[in-house]
């Protein structure tokens, strides 16, 4: 692979400004994925790689991943916190690559549950 | 951890959790004097002067959601089973930098790991923190300082997916090279 350079970053600038250009306002759909240590040894950067890949393929720009500490139920991590404004934020327990994509898919865009691996809902 | 490399994901998050905006993480390969030794400072608000002799104790923590605190002594002991040495500073108010290292050659060092999906797995989850990524393999090195990558960026965020894999691609090649004869 050729080395990147600066050149390549102000390119990728210009074509990501291009498509923002609609972007305004805060985020729809907030996605928090644990990362405290049970978190990442249970398998969290993996959750994080397929929500990078998930992400670069929706044209959606109103969705916001971020990390976060151990809440605390460090047996069923990975946890994923999903928030959809105006609703109750569910956390997914156990989330590996395959749910994480399932969870994207269906709750992130669709708005459906997926009670399956859902560990709460936080009213 | 099955990795070194979560290890660093590990002990970034906690200087984030303290309030840091600055995480520098530097890994230094010495394969001639079988050596590998991976530092990380931050600048959050510290660990107070008491505290400090009991952070690897695996059954203390100062957080309230549980009752183990596992991220330091798990690097500690990874440290000292593969014929290291583990070191934690800090200064309450000016922040913390935890140092560890490990005999290249030992027969239970983890892998490395993929040092390109932490660091962007880093950026990715905490955009308004700065990342400084130094990597010495003997001689060489490089760093990758995403205060550079932001002023580049002139406003776009820097957990674009586009930008992102940049990162990760720049990291990649970057190692390759380094490691390259």
């Amino acid at each position: 692979m050729a080395k990147l350079t600066i050149e390549d970053l102000k390119r990728l600038r210009e074509d990501t400004k291009k498509k923002t250009v609609l972007r305004e306002g805060g985020a729809i759909v907030n996605i928090t994925v644990h990362m405290g240590t049970c978190g990442i040894a249970a398998g969290a950067r993996e959750v994080m790689e397929v929500l990078l890949d998930e992400m670069s393929q929706t044209d959606r720009q109103d969705i916001r991943v971020t990390n976060s500490g151990c809440m605390g139920m460090c047996s069923s991590e990975p946890n994923v916190t999903v928030e959809i404004k105006g609703q109750a934020p569910v956390i997914y327990q156990h989330v590996d690559k395959n749910r994480m994509r399932q969870i994207f898919k269906r709750h992130v865009l669709k708005g459906e549950i997926q009670t399956d691996f859902a560990l709460a809902r936080i009213q | 951890m099955r990795e070194i490399s979560l290890h660093i994901i590990d002990i970034a998050e906690n200087g984030i959790a303290a309030d840091a905006d600055l995480i520098t993480i530097r890994i230094s390969e010495r394969p001639i004097k079988n050596l590998l030794k991976i530092t990380i400072n931050d600048n959050g608000r510290g660990i107070p002067h008491e505290l400090i002799d009991k952070v690897t104790d695996p059954f203390f923590t100062t957080k309230k959601t549980r009752r183990v605190g596992l991220g330091l002594s798990l690097l500690k002991e990874a440290a000292e089973r593969c014929g290291g040495e583990f070191d934690i500073k800090s200064r309450e108010g000016a922040g913390t930098e935890v140092s560890a290292s490990f005999m290249i050659d030992h027969i239970d060092l983890a892998p490395i790991g993929d040092l390109a999906g932490s660091i962007t797995c880093l950026v990715m989850g905490n955009p308004g923190v700065d990342f400084v990524y130094t990597h010495e393999y003997n001689q060489r090195s490089f760093t990758i300082d995403t205060r550079d990558i932001k002023r580049e960026l002139e406003g776009v965020p820097v957990n674009t997916p586009g930008v992102l894999r940049f990162i990760a691609d720049m990291i990649n090649g970057s190692l390759k090279e380094l490691k390259e004869d």
